[in-house]
């Protein structure tokens, strides 16, 4: 419980401004907490009279933290295909790896996964567990997680990072209770707490509305899962040496009780998405279907893909999986087009790491230019045919 | 067949804006609401009993007012409701919640499937189904978007993939998250509202589950948050000026020596 003070406290309101929850209030000149209180303790050190504290009994810690050491990425792959995201994670894991003097490691789960070890000790990986098992060939969660979960119970890395995809988010929660330790969902930023080592882990919460940063003080490994796009990879290195270890698993532990009867690849399309250089994006201000098709010829001149906000696709100009942000896709290509789009907070959170992001909107305050490199206010049926225009030119001469 | 659903009540995102002036979250007025996505969950539940017999309980861990929250739940099709509150549980994160889930659903004691939303649209984590399913060592499937058949104690289900989707066969009991696409919520029917009015929604403590203190709120629980922000965003905010035959002259130029 958040605990107040009365008599300290001088109704300043510095806790109420500071509450990011809107759970702590100045009442006729004492501040009262209310049940939204998530007991984030940000109130906690800013109050000058020292009225608030937490009452922290903390979790007991669990045997030695010290025996616990060394970064691990699971390494995901899926159909054969090593998903990006892992290396990604290798590029994080290495910086935090470094700062800890502690060696990275990469974790391999599959089913004729041959080349692919190699492939990540090139992307900064010291050393590769892989399990090779046909009973790894479909992803379930009972036989990922019991795999996963027995090395590291087994080795004991301090840190374990996962990509927050359809995979990491379904069997990392099981591979964390399984090991009775705290998980971050959803990182967008990592960083190792000068003090003490520890991994500061923040992630959007509330529909990427706030962001938080989270601690793992009393149990390890300390577990995050980070969503694609927002980490950068190393660059290949092919020279680079590492280990690979060959690791035979119990087969009673590879056992799932789910069995998957069918895997159907369909959505090419999002796939593309996410990989694309250049992505034109369309919103409400393209008023109808037409209007979209302006923005596929502009992404068809300059060779990229086709996205949307939420409004475009509830309006049914275009299907779910071309929708980015918050409940779609996260992107981060070179550069991104917003026509027509205001800028809402959930469709920030899925593009705002794109290198240069072009905004073209006729409302000067639209929210959209706070993330723009460059800002155009007009219309976009004005704008976009002459844009489409100049590019042809440049592709035809 | 006997199943479980598991509701939380949540700030409604639609209101929830952050004022970027005093860096809070302003909720003058946000109404609290079921978790869309444990609405989805709820339905199939209701559809599942409508098709194979049985009965559904929703379950909730929340503050007293959650109350309201279950009730609704029963006016669109519930038989049971449950709501776990204690002010020990204040603070908990995933962890702690699917300990303090895990001990009611023990209490609740016979059930053949659990339904749980994809994600609450507040903590946004996920990771409570996946959690509570290791609690409970059942099996557990993710983004459920069909249940396509029930036969007996199987039950054969699709789940959503980032680049497809699984067909997927499990023996019950078991857990499933459920996502948006899987079916249209119907609205409360009159005879649901009365059926609302009147039920005894059992409450349940920390010591009604037999739970251990130690493991409850935010003393049980294993992550902390040290801050919360406000997201920066890092644009350069360049505004391209002159006519529009003029900026798109400067935008081009700026962009040619990207592509
Ligand atoms: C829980 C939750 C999740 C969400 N998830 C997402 C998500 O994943 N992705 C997403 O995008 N949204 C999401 N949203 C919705 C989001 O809040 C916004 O409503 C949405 O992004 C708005 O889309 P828009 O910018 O196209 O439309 P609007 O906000 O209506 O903006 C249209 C813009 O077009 C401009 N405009 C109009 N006509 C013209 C013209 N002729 N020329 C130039 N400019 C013009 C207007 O000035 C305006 O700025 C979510 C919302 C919630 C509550
Ligand atoms: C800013 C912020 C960040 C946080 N980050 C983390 C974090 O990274 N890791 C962490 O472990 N905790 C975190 N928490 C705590 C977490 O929000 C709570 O533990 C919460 O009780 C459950 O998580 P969720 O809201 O993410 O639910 P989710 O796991 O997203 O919910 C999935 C489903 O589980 C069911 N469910 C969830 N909660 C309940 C409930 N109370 N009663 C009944 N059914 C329920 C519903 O069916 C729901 O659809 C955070 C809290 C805040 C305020
Ligand atoms: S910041 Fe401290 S002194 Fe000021 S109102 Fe809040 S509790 Fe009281
Ligand atoms: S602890 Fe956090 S949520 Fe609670 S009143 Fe203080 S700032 Fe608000």
């Amino acid at each position: 419980m958040l605990q107040i003070d009365i008599e300290a406290c001088i109704g300043c309101g510095v806790c109420e401004s500071t509450c990011t929850f809107g759970a702590i209030k100045v009442d006729g000149g004492v501040a009262v907490v209310s049940e939204t209180c998530t007991l984030c303790g940000s109130c906690v050190d800013v109050c000058e009279v020292g009225a608030l504290s937490i009452a922290r009994e903390e979790k007991a810690t669990q045997g030695n933290l010290a025996d616990w050491s060394g970064v691990w990425v699971y390494a995901e792959c899926r159909h054969g295909r090593l998903a990006p995201v892992a290396l990604e994670l290798l590029g994080a894991g290495r910086k935090l790896a470094e700062k800890r003097g502690v060696p990275l490691s990469a974790v391999l789960l599959g089913s004729k996964i041959e080349g692919m070890a190699e492939e990540l000790i090139a992307y900064g990986a010291d050393k590769v567990f892989v399990v090779d098992d046909p009973a790894l060939a479909s992803f379930t969660d009972d036989a990922y997680g019991n795999a996963l979960s027995a090395l590291a119970k087994q080795h004991k890395p301090e840190i374990i990072l996962a990509g927050a995809t359809a995979i990491g988010r379904s069997f990392i929660p099981r591979v964390a209770t399984t090991l009775a330790t705290g998980l971050t969902a959803d990182c967008t930023d990592l960083a190792i707490r000068d003090e003490d080592g520890a991994l500061l882990q923040t992630r959007p919460a509330f529909g990427g509305n706030i962001m938080a940063t989270i601690v793992c003080p009393h149990t390890r490994p300390q577990i995050s899962t980070v969503r694609p796009l927002v980490m950068k990879p190393l660059v290949r290195d092919a020279a680079r040496k590492g280990e690979i270890m060959k690791v035979n698993l119990d087969p009673a532990l590879l056992k799932p009780r789910v069995k998957v009867l069918e895997s159907v690849v369909e959505d090419l399309d999002r796939v593309n998405l996410s990989e694309a250089d250049i992505v034109v994006a369309g919103g409400r201000g393209l008023e109808n279907e037409k209007g979209f098709a302006m923005i596929r010829e502009l992404a068809d001149v300059l060779g990229g893909a086709v996205a949307a906000s939420r409004a475009a696709v509830d309006s049914g100009w275009i299907p779910y999986p071309h929708q980015v942000g918050q409940t779609g896709k996260t992107v981060a290509p070179k550069i991104y087009i917003a026509c027509g789009i205001s800028g809402a907070i959930q469709h920030l959170v899925g593009m705002q790491s794109a290198d240069t992001i072009i905004a073209i909107n006729r409302d000067p305050d639209a929210p959209i230019f706070d993330v723009a490199t460059y800002g155009i206010v007009g219309d976009v049926f004005e704008i976009v045919p002459m844009l489409i225009a100049k590019f042809k030119e440049r592709k035809s001469a | 067949m006997k199943i479980i659903v598991c509701v939380k009540q949540v700030p409604d995102a639609k209101d929830v804006r952050l004022d970027p002036k005093t860096n809070t979250l302003s909720r003058e007025g946000v109404q609290a609401i079921m978790n869309p996505y444990d609405r989805h969950a709820l339905e199939e539940a209701v559809r599942l009993k409508e098709q194979y017999g049985g009965m559904v309980t929703v379950l909730s861990m929340g503050p007293p007012q959650a109350e309201e929250m279950l009730r609704e739940a029963v006016s669109c099709g519930a038989d049971e409701a449950v709501l776990v509150s204690d002010r020990a549980f204040a603070g908990a994160d995933t962890w702690a919640t699917t300990y303090t889930l895990s001990m009611a659903i023990k209490k609740i004691d016979d059930f053949d499937l659990i339904l749980c939303g994809k994600q609450a649209i507040d903590g946004d984590t996920a990771q409570v189904g996946p959690g509570l399913a290791e609690r409970l060592d059942i099996p557990f499937v993710a983004y459920v978007r069909k249940i396509n058949a029930c036969t007996g104690n199987t039950i054969r289900a699709e789940r959503l993939m980032d680049d497809g989707y699984d067909l997927v066969e499990v023996e019950l009991p078991a857990l499933f998250t459920v996502v948006k696409e899987i079916n249209e919520p119907r609205i409360p029917s009159l005879k649901g509202k009365m059926k609302a009015k009147k039920i005894d929604i059992t409450k349940l403590t920390a010591v009604d589950i037999e739970a251990d203190p130690e493991q409850l709120g935010l003393k049980g629980s294993t992550t902390q948050v040290v801050k919360v922000f406000s997201p920066e965003l890092k644009g350069a905010r360049a505004m391209l000026a002159g006519t529009p035959s003029e900026q798109v002259a400067q935008l081009y130029a700026k962009l040619s020596p990207l592509l």
